[in-house]
């Protein structure tokens, strides 16, 4: 098939980016969205032109590299499935396909498509974690969990970082992200001794790096190519009002304490 | 105390910092006609054909001969668009394809090496009756180990042997 390609091209972060169109020919529909890609960079390479910067990696949709918002839809058309499981039979002979990163304040674009999503890094560094002394571990299978907490928790676990939920809200918010993990920890026996302490400091993280609030839109869930859901946001507000009603040390202490 | 700042001063650290330096100038000046995936592709082809799950002395012998030739093309003709002061996704896939074409032709020197059939490593000419695995383990009961002995310069084979004393390697079989 072949189509028309609208990319977002930009230098650098101190540069105006702008949409420049692209024809690419003879694109088999079984090639994968990212291989097109790699079909169009060869194609620009090759006439000395600068090819299209975008985030990949695995692509087997696992590690949360990949992030194009597609014809205005995160990770493109189809539900639970990341940029990189995306295939050309999902269009057709003749389509334009708009091809954007994500836009966001808290991730400003580094070149083209590719964004600085440090911002996620350093909520996870703020508290997304249990402090234990390895080398000592104690066999894991002694660690008595029901298995519908277990699953609760490993389903929140499933979010690989990838930040669909923030370009898919209109706020740009991290509430989804940042819940996953207070989610997945809060419920685990292991999360426990740090359970108020983290809360506060991922979401003083998490506000300071500029994100925006949440207000339920939940078009972030939607987009979210592992299918979180928000019940894990609800989840985290109650644990922020259980952690502040408890602990009566303000956030100012944690709040840009990795920025 | 600015740990950055001193580090910086570090022999060590100055004499890696300088040739990494040497050696992304050296990619981005060679300003040839093949972009980095091409030739990635080229060395993909080989492996697979030659240094892939049943290997063979001759096949192995090419694979060598035709990464060699591959390796000179990288050096004489490599193309890579854009700068080296931002984001270069294809400097970034040229410095992996170095290394990608040091180890593959390694891989195929050290299957070469190892005449008997081992595990994962399968040798055609070396095998039992029955199509499995024929070990030599009177000659190569050892891991092999290459060390770096310089920019262009062959590995060097050393040799750590394996000594089995209370469970003694038998023949696999399936019956």
């Amino acid at each position: 098939m072949n189509l028309t390609l609208k990319i977002w091209r930009q230098k650098n972060a101190n540069t105006k980016g702008k949409m420049v169109a692209y024809p690419v020919q003879n694109i088999s529909e079984h090639a994968s969205f990212l291989e097109m890609l790699d079909i169009l960079n060869e194609d620009l390479i090759h006439k000395g032109e600068e090819p299209v910067a975008f985030g990949h990696d695995c692509r087997e949709g696992i590690c949360g590299s990949c992030g194009l918002y597609i014809n205005g839809r995160a990770h493109g058309p189809d539900e639970t499935t990341a940029t990189c499981q995306v295939h050309m039979r999902k269009f057709k002979d003749g389509d334009t396909i708009t091809i954007e990163p994500w836009r966001a304040k808290a991730f400003p674009v580094i070149k083209d498509l590719v964004v600085d999503r440090s911002a996620f890094d350093r909520i996870l560094q703020a508290g997304g974690y249990i402090s234990v002394n390895t080398g000592s571990a104690r066999d894991a299978n002694e660690i008595l969990v029901p298995k519908p907490i277990a699953d609760e928790a490993f389903s929140a676990a499933e979010c690989i970082g990838c930040g669909a939920c923030v370009a898919a809200c209109p706020n740009a918010s991290a509430m989804l992200f940042t819940s996953a993990v207070v989610s997945h920890l809060a419920l685990m026996p292991q999360g426990q001794p740090e359970r108020h302490k983290r809360v506060e400091a991922v979401v003083a993280q998490m506000d300071y790096e500029g994100f925006g609030n949440c207000t339920n839109i939940g078009a972030c869930s939607k987009e979210c190519p592992k299918g979180i859901s928000q019940i894990h946001i609800a989840r985290m507000n109650k644990e922020y009002m259980a952690a502040k009603l408890i602990n009566s040390k303000g956030i100012e202490e944690t709040a840009g304490g990795f920025g | 105390m600015d740990l950055k700042k001193e580090n910086e001063q570090h022999p060590a650290i100055k004499e890696t910092l300088d040739a990494v330096k040497a050696n992304i100038d050296m990619l981005m000046n060679i300003k040839g006609t093949v972009s980095p995936d091409h030739l990635h592709r080229e060395l993909g082809k080989i492996m697979w054909n030659y240094v892939g799950m049943a290997r063979d002395a001759e096949g192995l012998k090419k694979a060598i001969t035709e990464i060699q030739a591959l390796r000179e093309e990288f050096k004489t003709n490599l193309k890579i668009v854009g700068d080296k002061t931002e984001l270069n996704d294809q400097l970034e896939r040229a410095g992996r394809l170095q290394d990608f074409l040091e180890l593959g032709e390694l891989m195929a020197r050290d299957a070469l090496e190892r005449n008997e059939s081992c595990g994962g490593h399968f040798r055609t000419e070396y095998q039992t009756p029955e199509g499995e695995a024929l070990r030599n383990d009177d000659a190569f009961m050892y891991a092999a180990a290459w060390q770096y002995t310089g920019e262009g310069q062959p590995e060097e084979l050393v040799k750590e042997d394996l000594k089995f004393e209370f469970v003694h390697p038998s023949q696999r079989s399936y019956k």
